[in-house]
């Protein structure tokens, strides 16, 4: 039952979507030579390609940076800003749910505030950190990613069965037990939720950040850069790069949820 | 023997309980409840919603505390028996934590009680075969029945093997095989043991398959409308479900449930 998934399920179940993403691609490419739709408004993805293998070890363009240079100096942003964020999320809904009051406090803000368009925020933490300093853009991706991971974490540490805190009260267990045996477990699976939103995130916050300020050799002004150029192609390969990284971001998120959760039911698709 | 005065299991004097009590959304829970529940003696609460049997076994197990008169729990207060762990508790929902294997689950109150891995690995173990489930100690509750399940809650309730077992309708979402068979199993654990239990049920033949005697509540507010004694003896079997004496009392209590006005 809980022996896991074998091989040639996985192949299965991938099997579908990545015939829909090939077949999206040939359709794509078709498409444009068919339609003669000019490479300003959308690229082939034959081009793409082509600019993403020109561009990826060495600078072709106008940008001085290769996209495999950006593309890391970006995924280091967005993962620093991640782990920050996640950690200071978790803990303050720890904070949060162990002392009422500071959770009356804060959760009005945080739900406020998870409904503003942080990203906004970039063109003022650029006045507050250097237009030039990356502390600026981590900082936008750790205001992003900190609110999701701290109200589901406190969702989770809160929804616990009362059935489950009775029992531990009847066994004299102390506030503290009761945190670590029910409250922390339960809101594991919030969490690790709250991650695999977060992970992807993390990469959107990371290069509308760039695109404001902080250095330049980021995917976020090789992207501006390229736009500006009206060399579409290179623009489009950088974005590729931003979607592996956030992909691969998320792959990591939903592997984390698999190592972290051994009791979780197999559900079909997962 | 004779020289004894045993300390009653559970002694309750002129308890009530009164929710809210200072607003207008005042509920009376309770209202003069006395009861003695002897050592090792069975006792149901039976009753129509709202009755209060459920505020009745959490004031003894000291998760609601009374707004008058006083419970004693083996001649302490409910508050000293609750931190002394000399009592179990079972609920409706099995309540097993699902992060834990069933073993895991049935150690956690041991764990609490600071027992060492190897004593409490011991203990699961003893526990898990004492309740036929000796092959599942490695298996996450999601992968278990819902009456393994609850075998495994009553497992984990007398895992510390306490004097008093308190239980609100452990087995009341189960179907009437499994049940039945869960009240013979039920049966023959505590009479091993020498337990205690005080027992919700909104089942007439439970009750009095399983008791020594029968509470029945009558609601708003919840006050004891007559207790019927059950003389089936201390070893019941299937064959006990069709003496006369168990359709006699089955009948008494249907009849004081009918008296106090609402189906059980």
């Amino acid at each position: 039952m809980s022996a896991g998934f074998t091989v040639p399920r996985r192949l299965g179940a991938v099997a579908p979507a990545a015939i829909a993403g090939l077949v999206l691609l040939v359709l794509w490419e078709l498409g444009v030579r068919a339609f003669g739709i000019r490479e300003f408004v959308l690229p082939r993805p034959s081009s793409i390609g082509q600019a993403l293998a020109d561009n990826w070890s060495t600078s072709e363009g106008v940008s001085t940076v290769s996209l495999r240079q950006a593309g890391w100096n970006t995924t280091v942003i967005a993962v620093s800003g991640l782990v920050v964020g996640v950690l200071l999320g978790a803990a303050l809904a720890l904070l949060a749910t162990r002392y009422v009051r500071v959770g009356r406090t804060l959760t009005p803000f945080a739900v406020a505030a998870n409904a503003t368009p942080i990203v906004a925020l970039a063109p003022i933490f650029n006045a507050w950190f250097g237009i030039t300093s990356p502390l600026s853009n981590q900082a936008v991706v750790v205001v992003v990613v900190f609110f999701p991971v701290f109200l589901n974490t406190a969702r989770g540490l809160l929804e616990v069965e009362v059935s489950q805190i009775e029992l531990m009260r009847s066994y004299g267990a102390t506030d503290l037990s009761v945190l670590g045996k029910v409250r922390i477990p339960n809101a594991i699976p919030f969490f690790l939720t709250s991650l695999r939103l977060a992970a992807p995130l993390s990469v959107i916050a990371a290069i509308v950040a760039e695109y404001f300020g902080g250095p330049q050799d980021r995917l976020g002004p090789v992207i501006t850069q390229n736009a500006s150029f009206a060399r579409y192609a290179e623009a489009w390969a950088a974005i590729v790069v931003a979607s592996v990284v956030g992909l691969a971001l998320f792959a990591l998120a939903v592997a984390l949820e698999r190592v972290a959760m051994p009791w979780r039911r197999p559900v079909d698709g997962q | 023997m004779t020289m004894l005065t045993p300390v009653p299991a559970i002694s309750i004097q002129g308890v009530g309980k009164t929710f809210n009590p200072d607003s207008d959304e005042q509920v009376v829970a309770l209202d003069g409840i006395d009861l003695d529940v002897e050592a090792t003696e069975f006792v149901s609460l039976i009753g129509p919603s709202g009755c209060g049997k459920s505020t009745l076994l959490r004031l003894i197990a000291d998760l609601v505390t009374p707004t008058a008169g006083t419970i004693e729990v083996f001649g302490k207060s409910a508050h000293q028996a609750r931190l002394d762990r000399d009592y179990g508790m079972a609920f409706q929902s099995a309540g097993l934590f699902s992060w834990r294997k069933v073993a895991r689950n049935i150690e956690l109150p041991l764990e609490l009680m600071g027992w060492s891995k190897a004593d409490r690995e011991a203990r699961s173990a003893e526990m898990l075969e004492l309740v036929q489930l000796p092959e599942f100690g490695n298996h996450y509750p999601w992968q278990l029945s819902g009456g393994m399940q609850q075998r495994v809650a009553i497992a984990r309730a007398l895992s510390f093997k306490p004097r008093l077992l308190l239980m609100d309708e452990p087995f009341g979402a189960l179907d009437e095989m499994t049940r039945e068979h869960m009240q013979n199993e039920l049966l023959e654990l505590v009479s091993e043991v020498g337990t205690t239990v005080v027992f919700i049920t909104h089942s007439i033949s439970e009750a009095t398959f399983l008791s020594n005697r029968v509470v029945v509540l009558s609601p708003r507010p919840g006050r004891i409308h007559d207790i019927i004694d059950v003389p089936l003896g201390d070893h019941r079997t299937e064959d006990t479900r069709e003496e006369e004496t168990y359709f006699k009392c089955a009948t008494e209590v249907r009849e004081a449930l009918r008296h106090v006005g609402a189906s059980p």
